[in-house]
């Protein structure tokens, strides 16, 4: 019987089987920043093992909040900061350098395929992108990655979905996700592995694969997972040069992480794309989804563009597209976060964000803080965000607001209007 | 072993997230402790008075997929600050169920079937439950009513009950 990636990579991982279903897998890379690894951090000093299993394997950033709004955040930085430090983990990243976690650890080349990767973040999903079996866990597991680079995993069943059809003009990969969660529901994969493939998949770059698979987790599953193919080893050509000596080399041993043709899944999803409209939620869960035609009008106070969902270079190129030329309604607060400081430098560079200063855009630093409502565009009760981030909970961006995922096309469309609307009626794309 | 047993508090809708169970806002709280106002300060459920509603409970009996959302232990962990160490549902999210064994806590999923026809018997009454660890049953006791009920955990997350969570039984094998 053949093997999906998640088996391969999960397999080839393995390093006890204490009982039933529990596998305790060696990790590749732990990924770490400053709101759940900081108790993680004082427990291991409280049971007097201060210590990590590979300095050279950890990766921390101070992401969530940054700068820190207050003295709380400020000792949470610190508490990282200083942990890094003393045990020589050299890929921290703070101020200035740094980047929201699941856009910062793909760019320096942290992510490869075959890797086992845990964090202490729902969304590190994302990092399948790249053909990596890479999971969202809490501080406990945290903690014990960062003390003996294991984690104890349930034996990864997946659901295919296979993505074919030609997406129609307005409609991006953002749009693809939201579809797909509301077709399977926010429970449809939990304890499960998505592997998107087909040919749209393939058609996609590394953004988009990246947005896919950060949202995998809104339908619950461990992991979204990508085959690694010619787009993965361009995107990470840089940072693996000297250890391949060519592209197609880089290619050939990345191949191995592709799931056989008999693999066998626990599902397999067809879904053809070509009809698909620009999309935004309505509620407060994942899987409420609408057209935006339909939503079309609905009251928004704010439209934020950024996240690990969504403020990747592509995103800003799409929004600025949109909003070149034009200015955003007197009525509403645009807030853009380019995802790292790179992507930042690299739009700057592109005009990118002077057609958002021109448009009335504020543009902050790279950081988490408006998606989760702790910094940097936090709702007031009875407000509403049109948003490129990933969940819309209750009180998510802040107390008795409310929040639209879309695309950053919708997004960008939607602070021009004043209101939800469709990208279409805007020049550019 | 932490304390299993209690009175309920009954929560009748799926697909409470962990943003619900504890807000973002307060992730920058640097102890468990201080996580102990607030847990279910956002909850989606009508009627619900989170500051009154949880007064002398520590079991929570509920639907499926209960925790989903965001990986935060900060939700095992504002409910054991306030005494609850035992949730016990249709489902869970992967991320909270591995937390809550993690902490040595409990969360005990039941068929659709067990759950609803206890929502149907007791969630309008004032409900105790007891839970019998080593013999896999709880009794559920409300006046003159009582059901007991079997449940399975996994030999796994039973060792890591025992332990007191994955960090000791982690160290003492890798």
């Amino acid at each position: 019987m053949g093997k999906t990636i998640a088996e391969k990579i999960f397999e080839s991982h393995i390093v006890d089987n204490p009982c039933d279903d529990i596998y305790v897998i060696r990790l590749d890379a732990v990924f770490c920043h400053e709101i759940t690894t900081p108790i993680a951090i004082n427990d291991l000093v409280v049971r007097g093992k201060d210590r990590v299993f590979d300095a050279s394997k950890i990766k921390a950033v101070i992401d969530h909040v940054t700068p820190a709004k207050d003295s709380k955040t400020a000792v949470q930085g610190k508490i990282l900061r200083e942990w890094a430090g003393r045990h020589g983990i050299k890929d921290f990243f703070d101020i200035g350098r740094n980047g929201v976690c699941h856009a910062i650890f793909p760019e320096k080349g942290f992510v490869r395929p075959g890797y086992t990767i845990i964090m202490g973040d729902s969304h590190t999903c994302t990092h399948g992108a790249f053909g990596a079996f890479a999971a969202g866990v809490g501080t406990t597991d945290l903690e014990v990655g960062i003390l003996k680079g294991v984690c104890a995993l349930g034996y990864p069943e997946t659901i295919r979905i296979n993505i074919t059809g030609k997406k129609p003009e307005g409609v991006f990969a953002k749009d693809i996700i939201l579809s797909l969660i509301g077709l399977i529901g926010v429970n449809g994969a939990t304890d499960k592995v998505i592997e998107f493939s087909g040919p749209a998949v393939e058609s996609m770059s590394m953004d988009a694969r990246m947005t896919i698979c950060n949202m995998a987790i809104e339908a619950g599953a461990t992991c979204g997972i990508c085959a690694p193919d010619m787009t993965t080893v361009e995107y990470l050509w840089n940072h693996i040069k000297d250890e391949f000596k060519t592209k197609k080399a880089a290619l050939d041993a990345f191949s191995v992480f592709r799931s056989d043709p008999d693999a066998s899944y626990a599902g397999i999803i067809e879904h053809d794309v070509s009809d698909l409209e620009p999309l935004t939620t309505f509620g407060y869960r994942p899987d409420n989804v609408k057209p935006v035609r339909e939503m079309e009008g609905v009251k928004i106070d704010q439209v934020y563009i950024g996240s690990c969902t969504n403020g990747r270079i592509e995103d800003l190129r799409i929004a600025a597209g949109i909003l070149k030329g034009n200015k955003i309604s007197d009525y509403i607060r645009g807030i853009v976060s380019p995802a790292t400081s790179e992507i930042y430098r690299q739009a700057l560079d592109e005009g990118l964000i002077a057609v958002f200063l021109n448009a009335g855009f504020c543009v902050t630093n790279p950081t988490c803080g408006a998606c989760l409502g702790m910094s940097n565009g936090v709702l007031a009760e009875g407000e509403a965000c049109a948003s490129t981030t990933n969940r819309n909970f209750m009180g998510r961006m802040g107390k008795g607001g409310m929040v639209h995922l879309m695309s950053p096309a919708t997004a960008a469309a939607s602070a021009i209007a004043g209101h939800i609307t469709n990208s279409k009626i805007y020049g550019g794309r | 072993m932490k304390n299993f047993s209690g009175k309920v508090l009954f929560l009748d809708r799926p697909d409470i997230n962990t943003d619900e169970i504890i807000p973002a806002r307060y992730l920058s709280e640097n102890t468990k402790q201080a996580l102990k106002p607030f847990l279910f300060e956002d909850i989606n459920l009508e009627g619900f008075d989170y500051k009154k509603d949880i007064r002398g409970r520590s079991v929570i009996i509920t639907r499926d997929n209960f925790g989903c959302g965001s990986s935060r232990e900060h939700a095992p962990w504002a409910l054991q600050e306030n005494g609850f160490n035992l949730v016990i549902a249709q489902g869970f999210a992967r991320i909270f169920k591995r937390n809550m064994f993690n902490c040595g806590m409990m969360a005990v999923e039941l068929p659709p079937e067990i759950i609803d026809r206890i929502f149907s018997v007791f969630s309008k009454l004032e409900t105790e439950i007891e839970t019998f660890f080593d013999r896999s049953s709880f009794t559920l006791t409300s006046g003159e009513i009582k059901e007991s009920v079997k449940f399975e955990i996994s030999e796994f997350d039973r060792a890591l009950v025992s332990a007191g969570g994955w960090v000791e039984y982690a160290d003492s094998r890798y």
